[in-house]
């Protein structure tokens, strides 16, 4: 162990072999974001090279072109066993959730759809404690009733990095590999280990860049400089921004994020 | 607290002058309900200058909607429930930053319903602050949290005696709490590192001394987790492995799993306990991205997750516990724990839970409740017959199959696991003794059930159903099995096709009719053999999907078909009995795949292809196989 990146790298890699050890069939978001970018490279890390389950975007048709580009790029690269199911229209979702939240919960029926269709009891997903508050309170082993609702008010004990993985019937589990990492971290990895993400988190020529990526409509670009790794890390030191301000969906209201979330949203 | 009242004292606000980079130190904040935690962090927040734009005002909204004034307990509970109701349900985390370092400030809920939140928060930390209202003293949660604080390995305590100044900032006051609160920790074998008289609300002590107590003279809280350590791994212990798993993703077979403690090196002997098979580390194996050149490394220490290849193919399976041979852990069966309950049910002496230690998972039964503690006076009572949930007790445990396992106190790492019943980690235990001793007969009345045999055996019966051609593999499998599985303690039996020709089925031939009943009478029999808790590998060709269901039709569920595959012109270059030159010499007659035909299975449970695999591996994918399939 070699600094504090190796022991959070250390940790992921445990986290994705007690998953793959333990739960089956098993399958990984990929937002094609930077967190769930480096969760692929952990993978790659604790397989030795490979990633042995399907890999799976849902994909809300919403994405910027240079997001389906640096997919369509890298699931090759990778080799990737890519799942890029269509997730269910606008319509399909409930009609009680302010207007952003329900672009999103397009990717929880999406999520529902591929759960089902591919028999999957385990779902590894790239969220982060620092991101939002209600992730902070997650498990790394999470298991979600049949609708995918999460039981926040009950989540089950978990210490000394001892995860129970018996599931119930009809409940599946969602892993988070990168809940301990901090959105700094995540950079100074993909620094590291030269890990490509999606050009749009490095700065323009009009001062505007990605700091958080999601659909075209909802997800908004910061001012900033930073044209390169370096430049963001600098960044990140002296922010006061949160990193999730250009995502619309989590400010509609007070529990917005909350209620998507409870509804079996990453 | 008001948003004025950090306004006037401006002095207690820090720059943020450290870096964002190096390891989150990770400290857990616990007290009693109301005692302040949750002010306490707003304010280690807001004195650190770690809060994000926005976030004071929102915290105002939300607070304002409520008909509040303004609570700090709002950053930290995200939850609509947890604001709607005042409580904190779960465990959370925040991040700030002085200019020593970055912290991790896990919060843990107070109130007694919410322990296992508190336990899971606190376990992942390397020091405490243990809030205490100075006006209140030590309450039942307190000495609650601070127990299981020392019974998670969290060796570094530093106390907040909160709310000084509703006591008037009096300096023998603040002592006589500080002295009760030393005294109980203590006890129970805490050392604190400070008592720290502060006032979340006002800002006292917290990162600048407080005027309003110029008689104290020791750190601020923020002096005071500086002061911590962070928690050293046991790189210089003997070397603890747990094996997660086996890879075969290519021709190489990989063990993977973490180091708890020591180092693992290239050319080591390890033992693998509790079966103790011994081999060489071959290598060291690791992936540092496409095309790179990979870095021969042949060293791995503590905390690391490592891939690693063996000399030889030795028999090892997730739960081994790898050390090396001269160092090496203990194989008990019967451990006295110092445990924390966790569940809503009771546990209650003669309850069968699953230990889980390391990777190891056994079948264990509470054979005693040796004390129960009552954490309020630290009574100990010794005629209890259950401990209740969020109770602390001594227990003692025995496993029908041995574990290998550390004394808490001489490894802590592999000196303790949890207890799972159900689907859910429903306690924790560290491991105060543990010895070896011989099995018990299990007394039991006539009518004895599958599960009395199942929990006698560590495994249910059923049937392993090995179908292919003649020359497949399938004795030989069956036979390297049954060797395995008994090596593991395991009721095992094999029943082949050919041997019971010599008696049993002495009066059948080899027309189609005389096959299916020889296929009925090995399905019958294996089922006998089942229900008396055995695993029975039966070893047949077994040719007709008919035959096959019919013996499935006979044996139910725990009827598992396994393929043995091998292309006929394999089987037939194997010809280990010449019975393929004999058919095809025409002097066997009706023999599969040459003249009968054989139909292969459908929608098998397991295919083992022994073209591709060798017979070891072979053997260990079928043992793989039947560990899962028959485990209690």
């Amino acid at each position: 162990m070699h600094d504090d990146l190796d022991a959070l790298e250390a940790q992921s890699i445990y986290i994705l072999r007690e998953a793959y050890s333990r739960i089956r069939p098993l399958a990984m978001l990929w937002s094609l974001g930077k967190d769930s970018n480096v969760m692929i490279w952990l993978a790659k890390k604790a397989f030795l090279g490979r990633v042995p389950f399907p890999v799976m975007h849902l994909d809300t048709g919403l994405e910027f072109p240079e997001t389906y580009a640096f997919r369509d790029r890298y699931a090759g690269e990778w080799g990737l066993d890519l799942i890029k199911d269509a997730c269910p229209p606008l319509e399909a979702t409930d009609p009680g959730l302010p207007h952003n939240s329900r672009i999103a919960a397009r990717k929880t029926l999406g999520l529902k759809e591929a759960i089902s269709q591919y028999s999957l009891k385990g779902v590894i997903a790239g969220i982060r404690r620092d991101e939002q508050a209600t992730r902070a309170k997650e498990r790394v082993f999470s298991p979600r009733g049949d609708d995918g609702a999460w039981d926040f008010r009950d989540q089950p004990p978990e210490l000394w990095d001892h995860f129970a993985a018996d599931l119930p019937p009809g409940v599946h589990m969602r892993i988070h590999p990168l809940l301990h990492w901090t959105e700094i971290d995540i950079w100074r990895y993909i620094q590291r280990e030269s890990i490509p993400v999606v050009p749009l988190y490095f700065a323009n020529d009009d001062g505007k860049r990605f700091r958080s990526l999601g659909e075209i409509g909802i997800t908004f670009p910061i001012d900033s400089r930073a044209a390169n790794i370096e430049e963001i890390i600098g960044e990140l030191e002296i922010t006061r921004e949160p990193e999730r301000a250009g995502r619309a969906m989590d400010h509609d209201s007070e529990d917005a994020f909350e209620r998507l979330r409870v509804a079996g949203y990453m | 607290m008001s948003v004025v009242d950090l306004a006037i004292h401006p002095k207690a606000v820090l720059t943020r002058a450290g870096s964002q980079k190096g390891r989150a130190f990770p400290i857990v904040i616990v007290g009693h309900v109301d005692h302040g935690k949750s002010t306490l962090v707003g304010r280690l927040l807001h004195d650190t200058d770690s809060l994000p734009d926005g976030k004071l005002e929102q915290l105002k909204a939300v607070s304002a909607k409520r008909g509040l004034e303004f609570e700090w307990s709002f950053l930290l509970d995200a939850l609509q429930v947890e604001r709607d109701q005042g409580i904190t349900v779960d465990t959370t985390q925040i991040w700030f930053t002085t200019a020593q370092r970055r912290y991790v400030i896990i919060d843990a809920p107070g109130h007694k319903e919410f322990l296992k939140n508190m336990v899971t928060g606190a376990a992942q930390a390397d020091a405490a602050i243990l809030v205490v209202d100075a006006a209140q003293g030590l309450a039942e949660q307190t000495r609650r949290h601070a127990y299981l604080l020392h019974l998670l390995g969290i060796r570094q305590v530093a106390v907040a005696i909160n709310k000084i100044d509703l006591i008037g900032h009096d300096e023998a006051r603040f002592a006589a709490v500080a002295e009760s609160v030393r005294g109980y920790l203590a006890d129970i074998g805490i050392e604190v590192s400070a008592l720290v008289p502060v006032s979340a609300r006002a800002g006292d002590n917290i990162a600048v001394h407080s005027p309003a107590t110029a008689w104290y003279r020791g750190p601020t809280l923020l002096g005071a987790l500086d002061a911590f350590a962070p928690r050293a791994l046991p790189v210089d212990q003997p070397l603890r492995l747990p094996v997660q798993d086996l890879y075969r993703f290519d021709d190489r077979r990989i063990v993977v799993g973490r180091i708890e403690s020591g180092r693992l090196k290239v050319g080591d002997r390890l033992r693998f306990a509790p079966l103790g098979r011994e081999a060489t580390v071959a290598s060291l194996e690791s992936w540092r991205g496409d095309g790179a050149v990979p870095v021969q490394r042949d060293e791995a220490l503590a905390g690391e997750s490592v891939a690693f290849t063996l000399d030889e193919e030795v028999f090892v399976e997730r739960g081994a516990l790898a050390s090396n041979p001269d160092h090496r852990p203990r194989d008990a069966n019967r451990i006295t724990a110092r445990l924390f309950w966790l569940d809503r049910e009771p546990l209650k002496r003669g309850d069968r839970v699953t230990l889980k230690i390391g990777t190891a998972e056994r079948e264990a039964e509470v054979e005693a409740i040796t004390e129960t503690l009552d954490v309020e006076n630290l009574d100990v009572a010794t005629d209890h017959t259950q401990v209740e949930r969020n109770g602390v007790a001594q227990v003692v445990l025995r496993t029908r199959r041995p574990v290998a396992l550390d004394l808490h106190d001489i490894q802590a790492r592999t000196g303790r696991g949890v207890l799972i019943r159900g689907p859910q980690i429903a306690g924790g235990l560290v491991i105060e003794a543990a010895d070896r001793i011989a099995h018990d007969i299990v007394a039991v009345d006539s009518s004895v059930t599958a599960a009395d045999r199942a929990r006698l055996n560590g495994h249910r019966g059923g049937v392993l159903w090995l179908t292919g051609l003649s020359g497949a593999g399938k004795s030989t499998l069956a036979m390297a099995t049954q060797r395995a599985l008994f090596a593991q303690g395991r009721q095992v039996a094999v029943l082949d096709g050919d041997n019971l020709r010599h008696g049993l089925n002495r009066d059948l031939g080899f027309t189609e009719n005389d096959r299916t009943e020889n296929v009925r009478r090995l399905a019958e029999v294996a089922r006998l053999m089942a229900d008396t808790g055995l695993i029975v590998i039966v070893s047949a060709i077994s040719p007709l999907a008919a035959q096959r269901a019919a013996a499935q039709q006979i044996i139910g569920v725990d009827f598992h078909e396994i393929y043995v595959h091998a292309d006929l012109a394999v089987c037939e270059s194997r010809d280990p009995k010449g019975l393929y030159r004999r058919a095809r010499s025409g002097e066997l007659a009706a023999f599969t795949g040459i003249s009968a035909p054989y139909e292969a299975p459908q929608a098998a449970r397991l295919v083992i292809d022994t073209t591709r695999h060798s017979a070891a591996d072979a053997s260990e994918i079928l043992l793989d196989y039947a560990t899962r399939s028959f485990a209690t």
